[in-house]
Parts: structure tokens; C-alpha cells; sequence
């Protein structure tokens, strides 16, 4: 016992993952069930229009704790998925799209050449990352987050999550943190799941702001005698006050003369005349004298009304103050995730083998509360299961741990009311078909 | 479409429906008309001038006001025809040969596809509004224009996308489509539209992109029924006397076939270092770069740079331990074996669906979407003018190369920036333009080692495209090593030849 209560002590110092933490961890906890559940869209249930064979072309692969990576397994009821996953016990679950046919019996369909092989169906999915942020985040690097860069991420889902559901029009999105450094999201509904490539490259488009590579300035470009609908509800709903309340400074934004060059090369120079404003803001900014108000938020001030004062405004039509805020606080999507159908993505619930930290769903409707620092890991968990000890008649094991609030979010917000609707959506398929070959029998 | 040899006048304007509103055909349905087999063969070949031009210019970025531009005049050029019901019959005809054509692989359907889809855009896009509603009816699309009072609600947002895009204010006249955003997915990407629970307000002026998505997807589906056919009868049935015209058809306009590697390239690790230097284009070049600098790449860089390795004759097994010498720099043994080493088999066709990936060509590298952390992509395209100017200067080409290149970058002509470079890096003209990475990389080669040149060129039998003075050099040249045969040839108002060869190697070199 002495040797395990060290162990969870250095919880913090990016534990190995333990093996037998791990079994117990899929034999008690994870929802082998709901997941299950999710992915067999209603298909699993009794009602003629079920597609039985839906949930078993589905792709998940595993990788092992020996570092083998296995693709394309599948699973035909939640016992079977539920034997495998205890059985290898994996460090990693990704789960892949649905294809034509069972990806196990992939290569008798693949000689074929037809493409009898292809994804069919597959969930729209973002991947957000803290680590591309490096260059507008002085607190951490990398793989590293903390509370003062963290909210970058409660940023990008409130900006993502509102146009997938006011303009897109999407219903079922779980928002999932990713276990260390960013979250992913997972649009769900049959509409999302049965869009084509190129209808996931132009959403992904549709949201992106941020263009450039490592090899070009130009990172935010926003012309126009206005900013589309989506973006100025952004902009005046979720980034300005972001940025002005709480990035600027606790990033200190403007602190030195090195962060503050840094912004003002983002002036484009067909602006108007900008040797003539950033000299007159260098100097303003040279004198560093003691103010009681925050540095950060009075040169914000400054260059904002140089800006936007009149006789510059008239001139051209880049919107400049938009475009840093939106540089340091617009969301940065991986693209390729998002636009093809065949990205792996982590599942849900899994443990992130670096942090040890579950990957639970995060309720985009209080994103700001959460905190990646009080996310359970793997053997606090295991520590309250100890300490709960036995469960009683009808108890889920979770219940009694700290996953328990996870889980039963992840019923309640997402997983029964996108049953529902699956439910419904396989009643009216079944009842279109059944019209129509009546029509077709009437001729 | 029935096709006969007989030399007797072909199709008479009374077989067309004549009370036609447009000249632009939906192709539903092949028609009923007895085709001419020279016709067949030469339509076929006009239209295909047009594609490639449209191609072209694909590929060199043009605005869309100079596509309209471009379209009209390959389309005077090529698909003129006395009169005018014939010119549709021309038109018709043309588009169902090439669709046999082209049906026959994925990498051919992609082609056609794309370029009569563009064709298609640039001649609905001139139409009048009654002809484009004409259109519409005609492709049976569902859609309703706004009623006022819908327009009223929504008229604030319609006029703020208007303006953020640059289009003229809608005004209660306007025609507005209300469309699932699916359909509309250019638009929906640039965000052209206004998009309200999963509804696209698509205005007249845009009905094209509209359009266009339902062309494509019809002909999309046509085409996978017109190669079902093609297997399953026409390439047997017509063996002897369409087959071979559709077969050489095809090859003579993608140009060369990177996806396998020719065995006399083969490149082995040893010399990469050297060819990176010599013989790799600016965007290889930089990948290889910085993959040694960082032993690390991202997926768009493990692709274009993977991809286009694999075109020059990498192995895969040296294709393997190239990438696992630099990423366990980076990410250790274990991790590449398990994340990255399963891709690099898969681009060869040894794992999934065991098809071979083809190296990207400019105008996919062109088109990609570079983001934050990544280095594929064009240089001249996506590097800021400092990078690229600082990545030219690293290449030595002198002060007023380097100019020529960055006003070409300007005018956004990124592949004769390419050009223009290949020709200052090697002292050499490159008329042809440079087209793909591996073009650039094999001309390269092929100005290191002159000697080598004509075995390499002459390698293909194929529908080759050059000028008469070009072929009688080439066929000096030819007639000393390989026996020439031409087996037939036409001639352009542009004074091009087009010659179909066959070159064969003198028999005793196999025997
Ligand atoms: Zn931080």
C-alpha cells in the first residue's frame, strides 16, 4: 500500500502509466457501454429500419502499451468491444470512420479495386491544440498550459460550438478535453456524420481566420467594408472583451518593448501612414513612467485610437484592430483533421498515457469553469474507488469517483438526446422507404 | 451515339432539337446521332485543347475574370463549327468520347471532372439570368426564391455578407435561394454566404456555384456508370477500333505518369544530400531542409516531401530509414515505428488500401492550405516575399533572376516563378514549364547528365505534343539509336504536330 500512495503523490510529475492502474481502470470505470451506445447510432435497437451491420464498420484502433499500433478492429456488440479492450488494454483507444464494409474483412473487399473499401461515414471533428499558440502565449510552451493560457481553449469552443449550432445548424456536439494540451470536438449528427470531404473542407475554411505558415507573416487578413455575420458576432460576443479584459493582461501583451514590437509590425503598411503612427506610439511608450492603471490595457488604448481616429480610418479598408485581436485570439484549427473522413481521432474517456488525466467532455455551455488542472487522473481515481469501498446493488462504480459528474454529463447532455433523435431519424427513413415502394407499386 | 465509318454527311441540324434556348447542354444523355469515326477522334481532340488550356490556367492561379477570359477564347478557338446546330452536336459528341476517355481511372476521372466542371462554370456564369433559371428548371432543382417578407427579416445579414465580400447591396428585387449549406460548399468557404441553421441564402449572382455542385455530382456519378460499361463491354466490343483511339487519347494530355518510378532513376540515401541540392525544386527543397534541421516534419510535409521521393525512386525500404533517421531524433524509434512508419508504407501501397499515392502535382501543392507549424506547400505561393526572396538568394541565382521571379510571384504566376528559376539554377531554358515536382527534378537530371537525355525522353510510346521543328531534331537524333515509326499525325492551324510514335528500341539491345 506504502508504494501506491507514493505513487499518487507524484501524480503530478507525468507518472508512467501503470498497466495494472489501467486494467482496473477498464475493468471498473471506463463506460464501455455508452460508448457503444454512441457509435451504434441507434442501429442496435429493434426497429426494422436498423441497419445492424452499421456499428461494426466502424474502425478503432489500439495502441499497446508494447508500442504496437493496431488498425482497423471492429466490434459487433458493446461485450465484444468490452472483452477486447480489457483483454489488450490499451493506452490509446482512436476511433476511426465507418466504412463500406467491416474493416477486419477489409483486404477480401480491397483486391477488388472498386473502392469497396471507403469511409462512408464519420463524425465532423476539430482538433484544437494549445501548442499552436506559441507565438501569442509568453506564460508556457509546447505541451504546456497553464490558467493563464487555458482560457485560449474556453475561447476557441465558444467561438466554434456557437456557429456549429447557429449557422450550421448542428445539434449533437460532444467537446472532449484531449487529456494534456487541447480539446477535440465531435459533431454527431447524421447530417455532420454522412458529410462528403469537401463539404468538411469548407466548413473548416468557413471558420478558419488564421492563415500562414511558419514561412509568412501575414496571419490574419480581414478586408472588407464589414466582417462577415459570423465573425463580427464572434468578435464582439466572445474575442474583444477576451482580449481586452483578461489576455491583454495576463499575457502581458504590451509589456516590453520586444512583446509591443511585435504588434505593431501587425499594422499592414497599406493601412495609412504607419511610420507616422507607431513613431508617434514608440514614443509615447519609450518613457516608461509608473501609472496606477495597467501598462498593458493604456497602451492598448493608445493604439487603438491612433487607429481608429478619423482622418486614418477613411483610408483603406484592412481592419487592423480586428486583426490583432482576432491574431491572438481567433482559434486555430488543425485542418487536415477536420476535412478528411479517414483522421483517427482519441475516444473519449481515455486516459492521456502522459498526464494520466481522463479525457472527459467538457459542457461548452459553462466551458469557462473548467479546469484542466482538477481533471481526474487514472490513480486518483483508483484511490477514491479504494476508499469508497464496495458498491452496492445497482451502483455503477463510477458513481462513487469523481468520473461519476463526467459520465453522467456525458448521458444527460449528449448521449440520450442524440439517441433520441437517431431514433427518430430511422423511424421516418424507414417510413420514406416504405412510401415509396408503395408509390413505385401503385405505377 | 451510334459511330460509323461511312463517309456519307453526318448528323443534319433537323436531328438536334432546334427550339433549344441555350447553346449550353446538361449532357443527361448521350445522343442520338450517328457519329463520323474521324469526327469521333478529332472533336474529341479539340475538346481536349480546351480542358488542357483550362487546366493551364488552373495551374498558373488565374482570377476568375481571366478563367471567363481564357474560356472564351479556347472555346472560339476549338469548338467553333459553321454552324450552329453542328457546333452543339461538337459539343456533345466531344464530351461523351472524352468521357469514355477518361473514365477508366480515378486519377483520369478526377481530371475530366474537375475541367469540364470548370468548362461548365465559365460558360454558365456569361448566361443571361432567364437562361441560368432556364438551367435550373432544367436540372430539376427544388428551390424557391425568398418570399419579401423572409427577405425583410433577413435583410440586414444578407446586406453585411454583401458588403464584407464586395457584391453589390441586395436590394427587394433581388432573388435570393434558400439552400442546404451543403450544396453551396465554395461559397460556404469563403463565406460569400449568409448561413443560418444550416441554410445558405444564395443570391442570383451566385446560383453558379449552385449549379456547378449538381453538374459535378451528376457527371461524377455518370462517370463511374460510363467505366462500369467500359469493362464490362465497350473496351472488348470495340477493341479494334475504338479502344486504341481512346487509349492513346487519354495518356497524350496528363502529361507523364509520376506514381512509378521509371527503374533507370532509381535514387539511392547516399546521393539525397547532393540531389536535395542540385536537382530538388524550392518546396522539396525546403522540406528536406528543414526535416534535417528539426527530424521532424507534419503530415503535409511527410506527404509532399514523401510523395514526391517515392516519384524520384526512392525505395521504400530506403524510404524508411530515411524518415526513421531523422524522426528518432526527434520522437524516438518506438514512436516512429507506431505513428508514422504505417503512413510511409501506405504512400508506397503496402498498407490500407494497398493503392499507390501519386506525387503531387504544382497545381495540388498550389491549392494546399499550409498552417501554423507547417512547410509544405508553394513557396512562391505561401512564403512571406522577405522568406522567399532569402530561400532564392540560398539557391546563388544572381540580383535580376531574382527580380524576374518575385514579379512573377506577384502577378501570382507561381509556376513560371518555378520555371524561372529551374532556368537560372541550371543555366538552361525550360520551354515546356515546369508542371509537377518530379518534372522539375527529372529535367534537372536530365541537364546533369546530358548523356542520358534521348534515352530517357524516348522511353514512352505515346501521343506526344510538339513543334515540327522540335520532332525533326528529336527524329535526327532518334534515327541513329531507335527505329521511328509514325503511325499517324495531324496538323494544327498553330503549326503543331502532333505525331503518335512509336519508338522501338533496335531488336538485337534485348535478344
Ligand atoms: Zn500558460
Amino acid at each position: 500500500m506504502g508504494t501506491d500512495d507514493m505513487l499518487i503523490d507524484n501524480s503530478r510529475n507525468q507518472e508512467q502509466l501503470d498497466l495494472n492502474y489501467l486494467k482496473l481502470y477498464y475493468g471498473k470505470l471506463f463506460p464501455h457501454a455508452d460508448m457503444f451506445k454512441w457509435l451504434a447510432y441507434g442501429h442496435d435497437g429493434k426497429h426494422p429500419g436498423c441497419d445492424q451491420s452499421y456499428v461494426g464498420r466502424r474502425e478503432f484502433s489500439f495502441t499497446l502499451d508494447s508500442d504496437i499500433y493496431i488498425r482497423f478492429q471492429s466490434f459487433y456488440s458493446s461485450s465484444d468491444m468490452e472483452k477486447a479492450i480489457k483483454e489488450k488494454c490499451p493506452v490509446k483507444i482512436d476511433i476511426g470512420p465507418v466504412y463500406s464494409v467491416d474493416p477486419a474483412k477489409r483486404l477480401a473487399y480491397g483486391q477488388g479495386g472498386d473502392n469497396a473499401f471507403t469511409p462512408v461515414e464519420r463524425e465532423l471533428i476539430f482538433d484544437i491544440d494549445i501548442s499552436d499558440y506559441d507565438d501569442v502565449r509568453y506564460c508556457c510552451s509546447g505541451a504546456d498550459v497553464c490558467s493563464d493560457c487555458w482560457p485560449l481553449m474556453t475561447v476557441a469552443i465558444k467561438v466554434i460550438d456557437f456557429t456549429l449550432r447557429d449557422d450550421f445548424g448542428f445539434d449533437h456536439i460532444l467537446w472532449v478535453y484531449s487529456g494534456r494540451r487541447g480539446v477535440h470536438c465531435w459533431v454527431c449528427d447524421g447530417k455532420a456524420r454522412r458529410l462528403n470531404n469537401e463539404q468538411r473542407s469548407a466548413i473548416s475554411d468557413y471558420i478558419r481566420v488564421y492563415k500562414g505558415s511558419e514561412n509568412s507573416q501575414k496571419k490574419v487578413s480581414l478586408v472588407g467594408q464589414a466582417l462577415h455575420p459570423f465573425l463580427s458576432r464572434s468578435y464582439t460576443e466572445v474575442l474583444r472583451s477576451f482580449f481586452e479584459d483578461k489576455l491583454l493582461c495576463t499575457q502581458n501583451l504590451f509589456l516590453n518593448e520586444e512583446r509591443y514590437e511585435k504588434i505593431l509590425e501587425m499594422i499592414p503598411d497599406e493601412c495609412f501612414n504607419i511610420v507616422a503612427v507607431t513613431s508617434e506610439l514608440r514614443g509615447k511608450w519609450m518613457d516608461n513612467k509608473r501609472s496606477k492603471d495597467d501598462i498593458n490595457t493604456t497602451r492598448w488604448g493608445h493604439l487603438k485610437h491612433s487607429l481608429q481616429s478619423s482622418k486614418q480610418k477613411a483610408q483603406g479598408l484592412r481592419r487592423c484592430v480586428e486583426e490583432i485581436v482576432f491574431a491572438f485570439t481567433y482559434p486555430r484549427l488543425d485542418m487536415e483533421v477536420s476535412k478528411h473522413m479517414n483522421h483517427l481521432l482519441k475516444a473519449p474517456f481515455c486516459i492521456h498515457p502522459k498526464t494520466g488525466r481522463v479525457c472527459v467532455p467538457i459542457d461548452p455551455n459553462r466551458c469557462e469553469e473548467f479546469d484542466p488542472a482538477a481533471v481526474p487522473t487514472l490513480s486518483q481515481l483508483l484511490g477514491e474507488l479504494n476508499a469508497a469501498g464496495l458498491t452496492t446493488e445497482g451502483e455503477d462504480e463510477f458513481d462513487r469517483t469523481s468520473l461519476g459528474e463526467a459520465i453522467r454529463y456525458f448521458r444527460s447532455s449528449f448521449l440520450f438526446p442524440l439517441l433520441k433523435s437517431c431514433k427518430e431519424e430511422i423511424e421516418a427513413a424507414y417510413n420514406t422507404e416504405i412510401q415509396q415502394s408503395k408509390n413505385s407499386m401503385s405505377w | 451515339m451510334e459511330i460509323v465509318r461511312s463517309e456519307k454527311k453526318s448528323t443534319s441540324s433537323n436531328e438536334v432539337n432546334a427550339d433549344l434556348v441555350t447553346a449550353l447542354p446538361l449532357y443527361r444523355a448521350a445522343p442520338e446521332l450517328e457519329v463520323r469515326l474521324e469526327d469521333f477522334e478529332l472533336y474529341a481532340i479539340d475538346r481536349l485543347q480546351v480542358l488542357r488550356g483550362i487546366s493551364d490556367g488552373l495551374s498558373r492561379g488565374r482570377k476568375p475574370e481571366e478563367m471567363e477570359k481564357l474560356v472564351k477564347k479556347l472555346w472560339k478557338a476549338h469548338m467553333r463549327h459553321a454552324h450552329a446546330p453542328e457546333a452543339l452536336n461538337k459539343d456533345i459528341i466531344s464530351h461523351f468520347v472524352l468521357r469514355l476517355v477518361y473514365c477508366r481511372t480515378e486519377d483520369l476521372r478526377r481530371w475530366f471532372l474537375s475541367m469540364e466542371t470548370t468548362l461548365f462554370r465559365y460558360r454558365f456564369r456569361v448566361e443571361t439570368d432567364d437562361v441560368q433559371r432556364e438551367l435550373m428548371t432544367e436540372f430539376n432543382l427544388p428551390y424557391k426564391s425568398l418570399s419579401n417578407a423572409e427577405y425583410q427579416t433577413l435583410k440586414d445579414k444578407l446586406s453585411q455578407v454583401a458588403r464584407s465580400t464586395g457584391q453589390s447591396l441586395p436590394t427587394a428585387d433581388s432573388i435570393f435561394f434558400k439552400v442546404p449549406f451543403e450544396e453551396v460548399p465554395e461559397l460556404v468557404a469563403t463565406r460569400r454566404v449568409y448561413i443560418h441553421k444550416g441554410n445558405a441564402y444564395v443570391a442570383m449572382s451566385q446560383v453558379v456555384s449552385l449549379i456547378v455542385t449538381h453538374f459535378r455530382s451528376y457527371l461524377s456519378k455518370a462517370l463511374v456508370l460510363t467505366n462500369r460499361k467500359w469493362t464490362s463491354t465497350i473496351r472488348e466490343q470495340e477493341k479494334d477500333r475504338l479502344t486504341p483511339i481512346i487509349e492513346a487519347l487519354s495518356t497524350s494530355y496528363l502529361g507523364p505518369d509520376y506514381s512509378q518510378p521509371s527503374d533507370t532513376t532509381e535514387i539511392s540515401l547516399k546521393d539525397i544530400d547532393q540531389l536535395a541540392k542540385t536537382s530538388f525544386p524550392l518546396c522539396m527543397r525546403h522540406l528536406f531542409e528543414k526535416l534535417r534541421e528539426d527530424h521532424h516534419l507534419r503530415h503535409g510535409g511527410r506527404m509532399q516531401l514523401g510523395l514526391f521521393l517515392k516519384g524520384v525512386g526512392l525505395n521504400l525500404d530506403d524510404a524508411l530509414a530515411f524518415w526513421k533517421a531523422e524522426f528518432t531524433r526527434k520522437v524516438g524509434a518506438e514512436r516512429f515505428d507506431r505513428e508514422y512508419a504505417y503512413a510511409i508504407r501506405h504512400n508506397y501501397g503496402k498498407e490500407g488500401k494497398r493503392t499507390d499515392y501519386t506525387p503531387y502535382s504544382c497545381q495540388k501543392i498550389i491549392s494546399s492550405t499550409p498552417g501554423v507549424g507547417d512547410h509544405h506547400g508553394c513557396p512562391y505561393r505561401h512564403f512571406s516575399e522577405e522568406n522567399l526572396r532569402a530561400a532564392l538568394g540560398r539557391l546563388g541565382i544572381n540580383n535580376r533572376a531574382l527580380e524576374e521571379v518575385m514579379v512573377k510571384v506577384q502577378n501570382r504566376h507561381y509556376q513560371l516563378a518555378c520555371t524561372l528559376t529551374f532556368e537560372a539554377v541550371h543555366g538552361t531554358s525550360c520551354d515546356a514549364g515546369i508542371n509537377h515536382p518530379n518534372q522539375y527534378f527529372s529535367d534537372s537530371k536530365k541537364t546533369m547528365d546530358s548523356k542520358k537525355t534521348m534515352e530517357s525522353k524516348v522511353k514512352v510510346t505515346n501521343l506526344c505534343f510538339m513543334g515540327t521543328h522540335e520532332f525533326h531534331t528529336l527524329q535526327g537524333h532518334l534515327n541513329t539509336h531507335f527505329t521511328l515509326v509514325v503511325s499517324k499525325s495531324y496538323f494544327f492551324a498553330e503549326c503543331f504536330l502532333t505525331v503518335l510514335i512509336e519508338l522501338r528500341r533496335p531488336a538485337k539491345r534485348f535478344c
